[in-house]
């Protein structure tokens, strides 16, 4: 019997957990805000679904409901992705280490 | 581009998402870690295009969109004050939510460009994997609006309750999984907008009950249900990066929450289910403002931390409300010149979101080997001549270790009161988000300064 392709996407669902747990265990205390942003720069990788809507249909109807939902989906991705990986950058130089 | 290639390219945007949390364990490898995540992204971005591979009219307008949101989130990072990060996370969040949202829509309105089946036979695990989709990121998108407007003050911080709510809440819940469920064997479009609508509703009902300073908890939780969409949407999508990236950030959005929890002695639900604010409580502490305390000016403030050996600071929100950090930073510089050695207590949960004071310090060039947490530094205030608590309050309480009757006890809290003497910057005795009296402002070694934080700690600076 062949496993459906579903059980293996649950697997790499499961497993990132499991990392992400460990991972996130071991980010220090101190960087919590910056690991906030940058978790939520991250999960804008929804950009993905929205390019696909987006980009769905022939060349002529670009412009369908279902590619408008695509279109406002990557604005706000968009921002998104920017924003967080910008503003996680910018906290990230203000954490120096004393002077010696 | 293949779908077996691009898969494999979405598999390495997930590794690189991962290595930049794990850059994050120190201060010094975490750029390096954002460089990371900025690569995944770009991958994913780029795979995306080629495997669509529609590169007619509508892909300038991808190109356009992309600008514009970009523009607007690079001019939003660089123009926020780092004291609005919380209300700024919780905007972030909410657009996730949304975007979400919108991607499921589509996919439901087209379910043929995803692969998924045609309209009105869309595959059965689609269709459940969408709508979950889109109801966690609905919930998100309409809970961090609320999340955002408390932060930001536009919307009143203190819990909104009314009789019922809870039950209201639970049928809303439970309408939802009924949604969704008849959606799968009906697949009709009415029973997928009102699913979105009622999780939009659910989102509202579930933050609102939640006061200010609960919203450490409430902004990692929120950040959790964003990944758990993500992730929603990756199965519907069959998408690799989107599946590993909804699965890190939806765990790293619970384990702070855990930790918040853990910081207030609180259990997840019970924060959920409501604040602490109007609690008995409350009329108690009325009866104890008779207590004498003991008032003191700039000048003995900066007396007493002259002459010590040694000084811990103990930030709190009002630290950040009266943007303090930056005063506070001097008047570490003028300690220093007269030999005390300094440093800085945080409490998990100070501030409105997890890391708030780490990165409110960071701003105003506090080394970070100056800043130490709970754990670490809490045995050292027995040691300690001088505590200068600025902007904190609760977390500072001792009766949080002696009164087994108190809201917060069991709560893990900073020693304060073992330093020889506690400089307390408060603008009035009133009692904290608890509502409970703190003991400390009775204490004999507690010198009461009534100021704002930030005005008090210049005028200490003056008289160093």
């Amino acid at each position: 019997m062949e496993i459906d392709p579903f059980i293996f996407r649950l697997s790499i669902f499961i497993l990132s957990i499991f990392v992400g747990y460990y991972v996130v265990w071991s980010v220090t205390p101190s960087l919590h805000t910056p690991l906030m942003s940058v978790t939520n720069a991250i999960s804008s990788v929804i950009i993905v679904g929205a390019v696909i809507a987006a980009l769905a249909g022939s060349g002529e109807k670009i412009f369908e409901l279902s590619n408008i939902f695509g279109f406002l989906a990557i604005i706000l991705a968009a921002v998104n992705i920017f924003g967080g990986f910008l503003v996680t950058q910018r906290m990230l130089q203000m954490y120096k280490k004393k002077k010696k | 581009m293949s779908a077996n290639l691009s898969a494999f390219f979405y598999l390495i945007s997930g590794i690189l998402f991962i290595l930049a949390l794990r850059g994050l364990s120190s201060p010094e490898t975490s750029r390096q870690g954002n460089y990371f995540g900025i690569a995944g992204m770009a991958i994913s971005i780029i795979v995306t295009f080629l495997s669509v591979g529609n590169f007619g009219p509508g892909f300038i307008y991808v190109l356009i969109f992309l600008v514009i949101g970009g523009s607007i989130g690079a001019f939003i990072a660089f123009r926020i004050p780092m004291t609005a990060m919380p209300e700024l996370v919780a905007g972030f969040h909410s657009l996730v939510g949304l975007a979400a949202v919108f991607v499921a829509v589509s996919a439901f309105l087209k379910p043929e460009a995803f692969n998924l089946g045609a309209v009105g036979n869309i595959k059965l695990a689609s269709l459940i994997e969408m709508s979950l989709g889109a109801a966690v990121g609905a919930v998100t998108f309409s809970g961090s609006i609320i999340a955002f407007l408390k932060l930001r003050g536009i919307m009143s911080g203190s819990p909104i309750t009314f009789k019922g709510q809870h039950f209201i809440n639970l049928i809303l819940g439970l309408a939802v999984l009924f949604l969704i469920y008849y959606l799968c064997i009906s697949q009709l479009s009415n029973i997928f907008w009102s699913l979105i609508i009622i999780s939009f509703l659910l989102g509202v009902l579930i933050i609102i009950p939640i006061g200010g300073a609960d919203m450490p908890v409430v902004i990692s939780m929120l950040n959790s249900y964003s990944g758990w969409a993500a992730a929603g949407i990756g199965f519907t999508l069959e998408n690799t990066a989107l599946i590993i990236t909804g699965a890190l950030v939806g765990s790293s959005g619970a384990i702070l929450s855990y930790i918040m929890c853990k910081g207030m002695n609180r259990s997840f639900f019970n924060v959920i289910l409501g604040g602490w604010g109007a609690t008995e409580q409350n009329k108690d502490s009325k009866n104890k403002e008779q207590k004498p305390v003991k008032n003191g000016n700039a000048d003995d403030a900066a007396f007493l931390m002259k002459n010590a050996s040694s000084v811990i600071i103990v930030p709190g929100y009002g630290m950040a409300v009266a943007q303090a950090q930056h005063a506070l930073r001097e008047m570490v510089d003028a300690l220093k010149k007269n030999g005390v050695k300094v440093s800085y207590a945080i409490h998990p949960v100070a501030g409105r979101m997890p890391g708030h004071m780490n990165v409110l310090l960071a701003e105003a060039n506090v080394p970070y080997d100056e800043v130490f947490e709970l754990e670490e530094i809490n045995n050292d205030f027995a040691n300690c001549d001088v505590a200068y608590v600025i902007g904190a309050n609760d977390v500072t309480n001792p009766v949080a270790k002696t009164d087994p009757q108190s809201p917060i006890f069991g709560m893990p809290v900073l020693d304060v009161e073992k330093s020889k003497s506690v400089l307390f910057v408060k603008r009035s005795l009133s009692p904290g988000y608890a509502g409970i009296d703190n003991d400390l402002f009775y204490r004999d070694n507690t010198l009461m300064l009534f100021a704002d934080a930030k005005k008090m700690t210049e005028e200490i600076v003056k008289s160093l």
